[in-house]
């Protein structure tokens, strides 16, 4: 791993909290975001779905549809290739089912016409027969044996023979011996937890448009986190070469790791290819929530040993997770983090994952370990009420610090948890008074962080301004953070930059932005533009005094000469230099392109004060403090707004979302009246502290910030509510109804 | 799908009887539109009432106050009089939906589209009101407490119209109350609701109580039990657990994605006891 590109300085740009570059255009309503694309000749497409969770389809037929007058081209999976590779069939058969649906909601057909009302009215018009199969949409269910069997045939070797076929992977984690471990407790606890699947809730639905060309070229415009992996699935679905394909990424109204794959973008094309006219798409809320990607549903037993003092002797954890219809790697994230926050002599964790009939999880901010550290968490807060402990205390005896062997295998480098908890015990909120029937409740989090492929052009302008652009949708102000990068490492104002998202065509690879890699990653591959800009500088410079390159140096945006020796020349400004590039050689650029390593990882610790209104079962949270390590902030406003959106998002899954699905495995709840995110007057000012240990694989010290947030809040809330309920739960959401029965129980 | 904006209650009765397809009226539309656009209904005729003179006014009548079919609850709201005499009636017609929702929504939608959930419904039938109806055969009277039957029913024959609700007077020491629970804090449908008017003694006991109750059975009940309980007491805690008792007996709610059965009846009984103690205050008893 980089470990070594930090390097201390005086900012002068970074950590400014700057007006924001998409402010103006999105609270006046210019933002073109997915669904406000629109092309010459454009029809309209409406996807019709499964209403069972498991069946095969027999046959469909469109032919009704076909006729209805204004269609343009109907499509069902017979019309899209058979693939070859399993990862890809997966994820087209996830956007238009073959031969099976494996979810309410999954898509079958799909129609373009001239308007919605005709598509709609078509969607009506086809008759699909189905042989109803039994379903199964809990993981617990789902792995025991004689379990209807969602996909045959996908467990791979890890799987220990004699499991449901339900299981596709396991995974295992630590080091230690556990039993030696567990006898050396003066208590050891074993509780079982189960957690909903929850929604990322972001307020844009999936909107996408494709044109594609009798010549075989096409455009995609579409609401994503990734516009070159949509590029990569489309292209390998449409069987079209990536430089025809070219996608453009809109204005993004959240995606939390939702929209790091495609739903509907495929539909779209192969409906705009058979219709020879573009082709609109867009989801309406009912689709998001039934046949977008969300978390996984998790089931997991957890085994802690603690002396009477807090020391933690051995931890094991079982996580059963279920990430839908198709196989999902998420089991193994939730079985690394689960105790990365701890330095443990003997640790283990153990994942699977379980097909169920519900849609296929994507990414929602740190997927995997909320829940895994949530049962972790949890089991910890009740030894330390059993033995009396300070919570706080017992984090920092058992804390990771620099040079821990983590849980997940690696040794820590520098890392800021020791310093979060110091942070958390000094403030304020940790020493307010609770009035009687209040809890107070705490949990630490954890989050890799991820660094990546990233390609960066940084143009400097011929007036002095500069332009960087980068392949990476904005979903959390990276556009601002970028900015100030470019202007520190040119040593000019933010105000003479302004970066922009390009499309797949204008760029080389540019990874997701997800794992919090973009502030960390492109950041690191602006800086290192700005620097190949400045050598470009620099020999113009020389160029124009007739000195050496090398007696050029970079300084205060300018250059100068490095030492009396280069010679006697006033400082050259960045405008300067550039106003006469014309004359020196051309225009001035720099670029840097990389697969980022060094992404350091961010701990978290969460305080939340909250109030169980002991006679409904009702929470409210009353004061709520989050302390992350930002590395350096390179925007304090907006890494404050991650750990605040985090909270939030951690604090309605604790709270009220979940997935509720019948009898009939129908999703019940597909609406934001049902599905429970908190509103604004539910939840007090989320207070932030910042903390600042630098990354050593970042030139500025940077961290990914994104995710760690949405991590410590469901065991906090969890031990805040058990603490004023008096009693332990262990299930999510502690919604007002289970409180209540717990309670009375 | 036809579109009439009636000039009178008479011409919005005559087209709804004559209209042998699916109806509706358009009062604020908050259910209606919504209903629309989900594809849950496809009206062959939907009626606007919002133009008939006077349906959208709040005028004094016999001590009380007739409110017309088309007042929005915002402006319900805002009205200093109705506000003093029954505060319950608006604190319910007020927690509809959000600030955008209160400017078109209005009780008698609320009524009339039969959820047992509508949060306007408990304080009106709590405060004995009633409905004036045109209908193709002329007008009539009758109590709120019988206009709904069950989930998304009414009473109401085919072709009429509810043109405005009347509150009667009240004496001075009288008030009312209603209180929801909901998950959240706004935005939300109710779980379990209750409506408690009182009117008290000199001596500040419990002279009358009508003790409503919401989404605990496939209409809105009138817990009778409950208010008689109250009468001659000063709602003590023995008393008030006697009268949520009787609330949780007469509960009969639904388990569903919302509550459970358990939850709704107790937390039904609950809200009953907290109702009633704002009440009493309200009418400015003090123990
Ligand atoms: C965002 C949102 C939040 C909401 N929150 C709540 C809430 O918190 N609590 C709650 O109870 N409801 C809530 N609702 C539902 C709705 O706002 C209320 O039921 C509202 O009172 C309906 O009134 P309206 O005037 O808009 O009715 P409309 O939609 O115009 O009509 C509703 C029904 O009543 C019938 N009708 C209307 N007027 C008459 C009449 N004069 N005579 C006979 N029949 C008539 C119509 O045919 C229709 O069936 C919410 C709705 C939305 C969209």
């Amino acid at each position: 791993m980089a470990f070594d590109e930090y390097q201390k300085r005086e900012f002068k740009q970074v950590g400014k909290r700057v007006r924001r570059p998409d402010g103006v255009d999105k609270v006046t309503g210019r933002a073109m975001y997915g669904a406000d694309a629109t092309a010459p000749g454009m029809l309209w497409a409406r996807i019709l779905r499964s209403p069972h969770a498991h069946a095969r389809i027999r046959s469909i037929d469109t032919s009704a549809a076909m006729a209805l007058k204004g269609v343009r081209a109907v499509l069902t999976g017979a019309d899209l290739p058979d693939q070859e590779d399993v990862f890809i069939r997966d994820v087209q058969n996830n956007c238009m089912a073959k031969d099976k649906v494996l979810y309410d909601g999954h898509a079958v057909a799909a129609v373009a016409a001239v308007d919605i009302a005709t598509a709609k009215a078509a969607l009506k018009l086809i008759k699909v027969d189905y042989e109803i199969l039994p379903h199964v949409t809990d993981v617990d269910k789902a792995m025991a044996p004689g379990a209807p069997v969602v996909l045959d045939g996908r467990s791979l070797e890890s799987v220990p023979a004699g499991m449901s076929a339900n299981v596709t992977e396991h995974a295992e984690f630590g080091h230690g011996d556990l039993g030696a471990g567990f006898a050396k407790a003066d208590m050891v606890l074993e509780r079982s937890y189960k957690t909903p699947t929850a929604h990322q809730g972001y307020i844009e639905p999936h909107a996408a448009l494709a044109s594609v060309t009798s010549d075989g070229k096409a455009e995609l415009w579409c609401c994503t986190q990734g516009q070159f992996y949509v590029r990569t699935l489309c292209a390998a679905i449409m069987g079209m070469e990536a430089s025809q394909l070219r996608v453009t990424a809109s204005e993004i109204g959240g995606g939390f790791g939702g929209k790091t794959t495609v739903f509907i973008e495929p539909v779209a094309l192969a409906l705009a290819r058979k219709a020879g006219r573009p082709v609109k798409l867009v989801m309406n809320r009912d689709e998001v929530f039934r046949a977008t990607g969300p978390t996984v549903h998790s089931s997991m037993d957890v085994k802690i040993g603690m002396t009477k003092d807090g020391r933690i002797t051995a931890a094991e954890a079982k996580l059963r997770y279920s990430g839908g219809a198709f196989p999902s790697g998420t089991h193994s994230f939730g079985a690394q983090a689960a105790f990365a926050a701890y330095d443990l002599a003997a640790v283990r964790s153990y994942s699977w994952n379980v097909l169920t009939n519900r849609p296929k999880e994507a990414a929602y901010r740190a997927p995997g370990a909320p829940q895994a550290i949530y049962a972790v968490e949890a089991t910890i807060d009740e030894l330390c009420q059993h033995f009396g402990l300070d919570p706080l205390d017992v984090r920092l005896k058992n804390a990771a610090r620099k040079g821990t062997k983590s849980s997940y295998g690696p040794t820590f480098p520098d890392i800021g948890l020791v310093a979060t908890l110091e942070a958390a015990k000094a403030h304020p909120h940790y020493s307010a008074p609770l009035e009687p029937g209040q809890g107070r409740g705490i949990s630490c989090g954890f989050w890799f962080n991820f660094g990546g492929n990233s390609c960066v052009s940084l143009n400097i302008n011929t007036d002095g301004t500069v332009g960087v652009t980068e392949g990476n949708p904005d979903i959390g102000g990276s556009r601002a953070s970028i900015s100030l990068m470019a202007a520190e490492e040119l040593g000019i104002d933010y105000d003479r930059v302004r970066t922009i998202v390009a499309d797949t065509s204008s760029l080389g690879y540019n990874d997701v932005t997800d794992g919090s890699r973009v502030t960390f990653a492109v950041g690191l591959a602006t800086i290192k533009a700005a620097r190949d800009a400045v050598r470009v500088m620099c020999e113009r410079a020389a160029k124009i005094w007739g000195i050496d390159a090398d007696a050029v140096e970079w300084k205060d945006g300018a250059a100068v000469p490095a030492g009396p020796n280069a010679g006697k020349f006033p400082p050259m400004t960045l405008a300067e230099i550039a106003a006469v590039s014309f004359e020196t050689g051309g225009p001035i650029a720099g670029h840097h392109e990389v697969n980022v390593d060094g992404a350091g990882v961010s701990f978290g610790v969460h305080i939340v004060d909250i109030e169980v209104d002991k006679e409904t079962g009702a929470t409210k949270v009353l004061r709520y403090t989050v302390f992350q390590d930002a590395g350096k902030a390179v925007h304090p406003s907006y890494v404050e707004g991650q750990m605040q959106g985090g909270a939030v998002q951690g604090i309605g899954w604790a709270l009220n979302e979940e997935y509720i699905y019948g009898e009939d495995g129908r999703l019940q709840n597909p609406t934001f009246l049902d599905y429970r995110v908190p509103v604004a007057s539910d939840l007090p000012m989320i207070d932030t502290v910042i903390l600042e240990i630098p990354n050593p694989g970042h030139p500025y010290g940077v961290r990914g910030v994104g995710e760690t947030g949405i991590v410590p809040p469901l065991a906090a809330i969890t031990n805040a509510v058990c603490r004023s309920a008096g009693v332990r739960m262990h299930e999510l959401p502690m919604s007002p109804p289970r409180v209540l029965k717990a309670l009375s129980a | 799908m036809r579109y009439l904006a009636a000039k009178t209650a008479g011409e919005a009765a005559a087209a709804l009887a004559a209209e042998p397809g699916l109806t509706r009226i358009l009062a604020g539309g908050t259910d209606v539109l919504v209903q629309l656009k989900s594809g849950l209904v496809e009206p062959a005729l939907i009626v606007d009432i919002k133009q008939i003179p006077g349906i959208a006014e709040i005028v004094a009548e016999d001590g009380g106050y007739r409110i017309g079919a088309a007042v929005p609850n915002a402006v319900l709201g805002e009205h200093a009089g109705v506000v003093a005499m029954w505060p319950g009636v608006v604190e319910g017609a007020n927690l509809i939906g959000s600030t955008q929702v209160q400017g078109r929504c209005t009780m008698v939608g609320n009524l009339c589209n039969g959820s047992p959930a509508g949060d306007a419904v408990p304080g009106l039938i709590a405060a004995n009101a009633v409905a004036r109806i045109v209908g193709p055969n002329g007008q009539r009277d009758l109590p709120v407490a019988d206009i709904p039957t069950g989930p998304g029913k009414t009473s109401l024959a085919k072709g009429e119209v509810i043109t405005s609700v009347f509150l009667p007077a009240r004496p001075a020491r009288a008030s009312d109350a209603y209180l929801r629970f909901i998950p959240r804090t706004e935005m939300d449908i109710a779980v379990a609701s209750a409506a408690v008017s009182l009117e008290l003694n000199a001596d500040d006991t419990v002279k009358a109580a009508r003790v409503v109750l919401g989404a605990v059975a496939p209409t809105v009940i009138v817990a009778e039990e409950a208010g008689r309980i109250c009468v001659g007491s000063k709602l003590d805690e023995a008393t008030l657990a006697r009268m949520a008792a009787a609330c949780e007996a007469v509960a009969k709610p639904i388990d569903d994605k919302r509550g459970t059965v358990a939850f709704r009846t107790k937390t039904a009984g609950t809200l009953a006891k907290r109702a009633a103690l704002t009440a009493y205050t309200r009418a400015g008893g003090t123990k």
